[in-house]
């Protein structure tokens, strides 16, 4: 029924199949939708946010994304940029998650926000010191950068590449795509660093506030490094979940090997440069503020088990598999690692949002608990669900990865 | 007493005697009542609920009968700087859209309720949880008299802003008003005081400009027993307590063992 929409060469699943296959993501979203025209129609009193809780699960959910989503424009530097080629076989995919991830970013904060018809005033009323001024600023253009990136991917579909003009218009934009490329590492270093600084500048919260350069606190870089580690893992593990789920070979060996390469050197670099500004915080910011290391690992359940888990099992632990070439070249443990990779940033990004906010900063202010609504499960599994669905979407009409036709040869 | 108020001609602050304060609540409610704080038909989500005073209990944690209470009433603190060494407060150089500023020539935080759009970057920025955000729309029950309490100088907040204590800021504007048609440039001591201050029936809070030295609060600061909450994050706040008990002075920071001073000489 839609097959002269599928690209030349490749095979596809029934319309039927694919039908079932979206309904679940198609769930989600409606779970999403309710959840959001509660949110807006009656409040954010439908969360389980507090004063306390100022921020929560969409926080965490949007930094996490926005880390995980890095692989985009870490993957076109290192294309378009440093000249990568066996990475062109990866880029779209990346570009595509990208996409996903930020364009879902974005849509978590208009609701997230109490007043989502005044989200303009950020741009109008700027102010130019505040962190989330730049991750704004960034991130919307970031976005329509993104936007521009997929238009040539988009354009590569097998009805609309036969209309000559948007043939032309498709090539040319592919011909420019390192401007684009240099653009949004230029906007995401800067978005991602921000995101580190909006917490690294709370200097009145002993338990996020960090030193720094200039302006810029530590958490700044570090955010930066952890998210370009972190990102090409998340490319990766998508890509795999996409191979074992149409049970094809989408990507050679040679690119996916090239990502884990460079991230696993990169997620070392960045687990010196943490431990470096975890042991400069304990001995420098927090016995200043008269407070010892055990003070913020004592009530609930955020214990020492976090800082082991985030700096450890999800950091050192995969960035050693990651830097040993057999071991990253054995699929079971390029996963594994990967996951840990984007688990250790997931976590990194929970304790600074939740875990600060959790943790009372006057001595006679108690500990409070904080679990979310359905609600708010329902905005966040709603990206998860988009996510699934635009790149199925994308995998099935547009020639997504150019290596397919090659590695997976239909038999007439 | 380090002295840092600011380089404005007026930087308002308050004294809080907390040997005086019996923690009766009236400050609270004489503030919310003052500035329409809207309440809820059940407050019992103290995480959501507004309070721009807050009262918290506090104990030496002794066994009775050697038990010892006392109350920590927590108004904004109107922090100077934002615990680097800018003059700014923590909640000031964070909020995206400039909805609150910290107003040079009276200390004053402000909020913009209008240009909020809720992000509530303020409240996790602020240490001392004196930020508050509206969860639902404002309510002010019909029937029970609480419509005809409401003041015309106070705008309601609608619902997701932020808001907080303002140092009743339009009673500044009205002695302000007052003193311009009797002809006069500045306001008397006494003239500009908040709600809290004046409702207090103990007298525990004091209010008035901690730069003219003819005030009272610039001269109970200098007090060996004045302290401010949390003063080692250096946000320079101005609202100062009076405690003669040393566990009360040692419960507004946080401290290292062997770090608090209790205070030996009297007269400093």
């Amino acid at each position: 029924m839609d097959s002269p929409l599928i690209p030349e060469g490749v095979k596809r699943c029934s319309p039927k199949l694919f039908f079932l296959w979206t309904l679940p993501w198609l769930g989600l979203l409606a779970w999403g939708g309710i959840s959001a025209f509660l949110c807006l129609y009656k409040g954010l009193n439908q969360t389980n946010m507090s004063n306390i809780f100022a921020f929560a699960l969409w926080i965490v959910f949007d930094l996490a994304v926005i880390a995980l989503g890095a692989g985009a424009f870490f993957t076109g530097f290192l294309t378009y940029i440093i000249g990568k080629g066996e990475l062109k076989n990866i880029i779209n995919a990346a570009v595509i998650i990208g996409f996903i991830c930020y364009s879902g970013a974005v849509a978590m904060l208009g609701i997230d926000i109490g007043q989502p018809i005044r989200g303009w005033f950020i741009f109008w009323h700027a102010n130019v010191h505040s962190m989330l001024v730049e991750v704004s600023f960034c991130i919307t253009c970031y976005l329509m950068v993104l936007g521009i990136e997929f238009i040539p991917i988009i354009l590569e579909n097998r009805q609309l590449d036969k209309v000559p003009e948007l043939h032309f218009f498709g090539h040319n934009l592919h011909e420019i795509m390192a401007v684009f490329a240099a653009t949004g590492t230029f906007l995401s270093f800067f978005h991602q660093g921000s995101l580190g600084g909006m917490y690294g500048v709370m200097y009145a919260r002993p338990f996020a506030a960090r030193g720094g350069f200039y302006v810029w606190p530590w958490t700044f870089f570090l955010f930066i490094l952890s998210a370009i580690a972190a990102g090409p893992c998340f490319t990766i593990l998508c890509t795999k979940l996409a191979e074992k789920i149409t049970r094809k070979k989408l990507v050679p060996d040679r690119a996916v090997q090239t990502l884990a390469k460079i991230s696993a050197w990169l997620l070392a670099s960045y687990m010196v440069l943490k431990i470096a500004d975890t042991l400069g915080w304990l001995y420098g910011i927090v016995p200043k503020a008269g407070l010892q290391f055990m003070d913020f690992y004592r009530e609930g359940p955020y214990g020492v088990w976090l800082v082991v888990a985030e700096l450890l099992i999800c950091g050192i632990v995969p960035a050693i598999i990651l830097m040993i070439p057999k071991a990253r070249e054995h699929g079971g443990w390029l996963i594994t690692a990967c996951l840990l990779t984007c688990t250790g940033i997931v976590l990194n990004r929970f304790v600074f949002i939740v875990v600060n906010l959790a943790i009372p900063v006057m001595p006679f202010d108690r500990f409070w608990s904080y679990l979310p609504t359905w609600q708010e499960w329902g905005i966040g599994m709603a990206v998860v669900g988009y996510g699934f669905l635009l790149f199925s979407l994308a995998y099935r009409y547009l020639p997504v990865f150019p290596m397919e036709k090659n590695l997976n040869p239909v038999s007439e | 007493m380090e002295k840092e108020h600011g380089h404005g001609k007026h930087q308002y602050g308050m004294v809080i005697d907390l040997d005086k304060c019996t923690g009766c609540g009236t400050c609270m409610t004489a503030c919310a009542a003052e500035n329409n704080v809207s309440v809820r038909p059940d407050e019992s989500d103290k995480q959501r609920s507004i309070a721009w005073m807050q009262l918290f209990k506090i104990t030496n944690g002794k066994e009775f009968p050697h038990t010892e209470v006392s109350y920590f009433p927590r108004p904004c603190m109107h922090c100077n700087e934002n615990g680097r060494g800018h003059h700014v407060s923590p909640c000031v150089s964070v909020c995206p859209p400039t909805a609150t500023q910290l107003d040079l020539d009276t200390g004053i935080v402000s909020q913009i309720y209008t240009r909020c759009i809720g992000c509530r970057y303020c409240q996790a920025a602020c240490p001392y949880k004196a930020r508050y955000f509206n969860w639902w729309d404002g309510y002010f029950p019909k029937g029970k008299g609480l419509e005809r309490y409401l003041s015309p100088e106070v705008s309601p907040r609608m619902r997701g802003v932020v808001e907080k204590c303002t140092f009743c800021h339009h009673r500044l504007m009205r002695a302000k008003t007052k003193a311009y048609a009797e002809g006069r440039r500045e306001i008397e001591e006494g003239e500009y005081i908040t709600a809290c201050a004046e409702a207090c029936p103990a007298q525990a809070i004091t209010f008035g400009d901690l730069n003219n030295p003819k005030h009272k609060v610039s001269q109970l600061i200098k007090s060996p027993y004045a302290f401010r909450l949390l003063e080692r994050l250096n946000t320079k706040p101005k609202v100062y307590y009076l405690s003669t008990k040393d566990w009360v002075r040692k419960m507004a920071d946080n401290y290292l063992p062997g770090e608090f001073k209790p205070v030996t000489k009297i007269g400093g």
